[in-house]
C-alpha cells in the first residue's frame, strides 16, 4: 500500500485503479439498489400474474417476456376517454400549470434576494431555506387545516365577501391540488434560481444601461437570457417529482376526479391486484420523463451556445 | 404596468414591487406552518379553529397525545432512526464515491458518474416501486421495514453527498495531495492527512442535507414500510391527515419540525465552526444556501 516518494500520476494505471477502488463501494451499491431494481421492474411488467394468488410472477428471461400488461397500458393510454389517457392528460396539465405558477413566483423572489438582498440577505435566505427543513407532508397538513369547512380560508373569504357560504375545498378540486403542488415545490425552484442569479455579473447590466438600454430592456436582453439555463433547471427540478406525486392529490382532494398518474401507480403497485400493470405504468412514465430530460439537455445546450459558452 | 416593469428592470431604483412580492411570498410560505403549530396547542379537538391553549395533544391526553399514542411517538422514533442510519452510512459511502469519481479517469468513470446522476432525476415513486419489487421478488432475504427503508434512503441521498463533496474537491485541486506524496506520504496517508481535513466542512454540510432529506422523505418510507410500527412521521401524516380526529397529528408534526431544525442548527454551527477553523471566510448563510441549491440542482 505505502510507496514513499512516488509522485502522483507517475504510475497512471495503478493510480487510476486506486481511485476506481475508492469509488467501488458506492458504485456497487448503486448497481445493486438502483440499476438492478429497474431490471426487476421490467421483468415484473413483462412477466405474468399468478392465476390463483394474483401475485406477480416476474419473467427473468428476456426471450420469454410477455407484453400483455404493456399492451393493456398502452391501449388504455392512447384511447381517448380511457382511464389512463384521462389521468395522464390531467397530470400533464396540473404539472404544466403548477410549474408555470411556480416559475412566476420563484423568479421575482430569487431575483429580489439575489440582487437587492443587501444586509437582509442572510435573513431572507433563512426564510427561503426554511421549507427544506419542514417536511413536505407537514406543509400539506397545514393546508388541510386551513382549507377545512370551518377553516380560516373559508372564514377569511366569507369575511371579505367573496364567498357567501363555506366552500368544500378538500373534495375533488383541481385548484386545491394545484395550490398544494405550487406551495410544496416552489422552494425547490427558488434556490437554484437564486444561486444562479446571484452569480450574474452586474457589470453586464451596467454595460447594457450605458449602451442605452432601458431598465426593462436590460432585464429582457441581458438578465433573462443569461438565466435561461437556471429557469430550465428549475422547471426540471420540480416537474420531475410532480409527475410522480400522488400524496398531494390524496391529501388535498382524495377524489377520483383529481387522480394523477402517481395515484394510478400507487394503486396498482400497492393495491396488489395488477402489479404488472403498475410496473408497466412506471416504465411508461420513465420513458416519458427520459424524453423530457433529453429535451431539457438539448434546450440547455442550445441556450449555452446562444450565450457563447 | 409600465411602473411595475420599471421596478423589475432598473438595477438602481428601489424595487418596491419586488420587496412587496418577496414579503408576500415569505408570509404565504411561513404563516400556514405557524397556524398548524398554533392548532397543535388547542385545548379542544378542532384542527381548524383556535380553541384555547394547552399541551393536551403533546402530553396531557391519556390516549391521543403524542406521548401516549404509540403510533405517533413510534413514527417519530422511526423517522429519527432512519435519518441517523442514512447519515452514518451515506456520508462515508458518498465521500469515497465523490473522491473516487472526481479523480478516476477511464472507461468506467463516465458510466459511474451517469448512474449516480440518474438517481437525482428519478422520481421517488419510480425508485420506490423499483426497490419494493426488488425486495419482494429478488432480494427476498432483505425484509421490508427498517432495513429496506434505510437502504432506500441511502440510495437516493448518496448523490447529494457526491455533489457537495465534489464541488469542494474541485475547488481544492490536487496540489495538496501531491505535496503530501512528495513529502513521503502514501496514497491513503495523503488522503487522510491532507485531503480529508480540508473536506470536513463539506462532509458536515452533506451530513445535514442527508439528515434533512431523510426526515422529509415520504414515498420510499411508505412503499418500503412493513406496517404501522415502521411508519415514519410523514407516512403517519399521510395516512391520518384527512381523518385524524384531533390536533395530536399537528403536535407530532411540530415536535418533528422542532427536532429537525434543532439538529440541523447544531450541524450548521458545527459546519461554521470547522469552516472557520479551516480559515474559510465569507457569508456563511449564503454559502450554505448555495450548497443547498447545489444539492437540489
Amino acid at each position: 500500500m505505502s510507496e514513499p516518494g512516488r509522485r502522483v500520476g507517475a504510475d497512471g494505471g495503478r493510480e487510476n485503479r486506486f481511485w476506481a477502488g475508492l469509488a467501488l463501494p458506492g458504485v456497487v451499491w448503486l448497481c445493486v439498489f438502483f440499476l438492478l431494481p429497474f431490471y426487476v421492474i421490467l421483468c415484473v411488467a413483462l412477466g405474468s400474474l399468478d392465476p390463483i394468488l394474483l401475485t406477480p410472477a416476474p419473467e427473468w428471461n428476456p426471450l420469454q417476456w410477455n407484453t400483455a400488461a404493456f399492451e393493456f397500458v398502452l391501449d388504455n393510454l392512447f384511447t381517448p376517454g380511457a382511464a389512463f389517457e384521462t389521468v395522464f392528460v390531467r397530470t400533464f396539465f396540473y404539472v404544466l400549470i403548477a410549474t408555470t405558477l411556480s416559475l412566476l413566483i420563484a423568479y421575482p423572489v430569487a431575483y429580489y434576494v439575489a440582487r437587492y438582498g443587501g444586509r437582509w440577505k442572510g435573513l431572507l435566505l433563512v426564510g427561503l431555506i426554511a421549507p427544506f427543513f419542514i417536511s413536505y407532508l407537514m406543509r400539506m397538513l397545514a393546508w388541510i387545516n386551513l382549507l377545512q369547512d370551518d377553516g380560516w380560508v373559508n372564514s377569511v373569504l366569507i369575511w371579505v365577501g367573496i364567498l357567501d357560504a363555506p366552500r368544500n375545498w378538500l373534495d375533488g378540486r383541481a385548484s386545491s391540488v394545484i395550490l398544494g403542488l405550487v406551495y410544496g415545490y416552489v422552494p425547490f425552484m427558488i434556490l437554484p434560481l437564486y444561486a444562479f442569479l446571484d452569480r450574474i455579473d452586474r457589470s453586464l447590466l451596467e454595460a447594457a444601461r450605458d449602451l442605452g438600454a432601458s431598465p426593462f430592456q436590460a432585464f429582457r436582453l441581458v438578465t433573462l437570457p443569461l438565466s435561461t439555463p437556471a429557469i430550465l433547471a428549475g422547471v426540471v427540478i420540480i416537474a420531475l417529482p410532480m409527475f410522480g406525486d400522488y400524496y398531494t392529490p390524496d391529501l388535498l382532494s382524495g377524489a377520483p376526479q383529481t387522480s394523477l398518474i402517481g395515484n394510478q401507480i400507487n394503486l396498482y403497485i400497492r393495491g396488489g391486484q395488477q402489479v404488472p400493470v403498475g410496473a408497466a405504468l412506471v416504465v411508461v412514465l420513465m420513458v416519458f420523463l427520459t424524453v423530457l430530460m433529453g429535451y431539457y439537455l438539448f434546450a440547455t445546450a442550445r441556450a449555452q451556445r446562444r450565450l457563447g459558452g | 404596468m409600465t411602473r411595475v416593469r420599471t421596478w423589475l428592470g432598473n438595477p438602481w431604483a428601489k424595487p418596491r414591487f419586488l420587496v412587496l412580492f418577496t414579503a408576500l411570498y415569505l408570509v404565504w410560505s411561513i404563516v400556514p406552518i405557524l397556524i398548524a403549530i398554533r392548532f397543535s396547542f388547542n385545548e379542544g379537538r378542532s384542527r381548524s379553529t383556535a380553541q384555547g391553549w394547552s399541551l393536551r395533544w403533546y402530553t396531557g391526553d391519556p390516549d391521543a397525545s403524542v406521548l401516549h399514542d404509540p403510533t405517533l411517538h413510534s413514527a417519530l422514533a422511526q423517522s429519527l432512526r432512519l435519518a441517523a442510519i442514512a447519515v452514518l452510512v451515506t456520508v462515508p459511502l458518498g465521500v469515497a464515491l465523490a473522491v473516487g469519481l472526481t479523480r478516476w479517469r477511464g472507461r468506467g468513470a463516465g458510466t459511474a458518474r451517469g448512474i449516480s446522476l440518474a438517481t437525482l432525476v428519478t422520481p421517488e415513486i419510480v425508485m420506490g416501486t423499483a426497490l419494493l419489487l426488488v425486495f419482494i421478488e429478488l432480494l427476498t432475504f432483505i425484509p421490508l421495514g427498517t432495513v429496506a427503508q434505510a437502504i432506500g434512503h441511502i440510495t437516493f441521498s448518496i448523490i447529494f453527498v457526491v455533489i457537495i463533496v465534489r464541488g469542494r474537491l474541485l475547488a481544492i485541486g490536487p496540489e495538496y495531495e501531491e505535496a503530501a506524496r512528495d513529502l513521503g506520504a502514501s496514497r491513503l496517508q495523503a488522503i487522510r492527512l491532507a485531503l480529508l481535513p480540508m473536506l470536513i466542512p463539506a462532509v458536515v454540510a452533506s451530513g445535514i442535507i442527508v439528515f434533512a432529506i431523510s426526515m422529509d422523505d415520504f414515498v420510499i418510507s411508505a412503499f418500503l414500510s412493513s406496517g404501522t410500527d415502521t411508519d415514519t412521521v410523514p407516512v403517519r401524516i399521510y395516512s391520518q391527515g384527512r381523518t385524524a380526529p384531533t390536533p395530536a397529528l399537528n403536535a407530532l408534526a411540530t415536535v418533528t419540525l422542532v427536532l429537525t431544525i434543532v439538529i440541523a442548527l447544531v450541524g450548521f454551527l458545527l459546519w461554521r465552526g470547522v469552516r472557520a477553523a479551516r480559515g474559510q471566510t465569507g457569508s456563511t448563510v449564503g454559502e450554505f444556501a448555495a450548497l443547498d441549491a447545489e444539492g437540489v440542482r
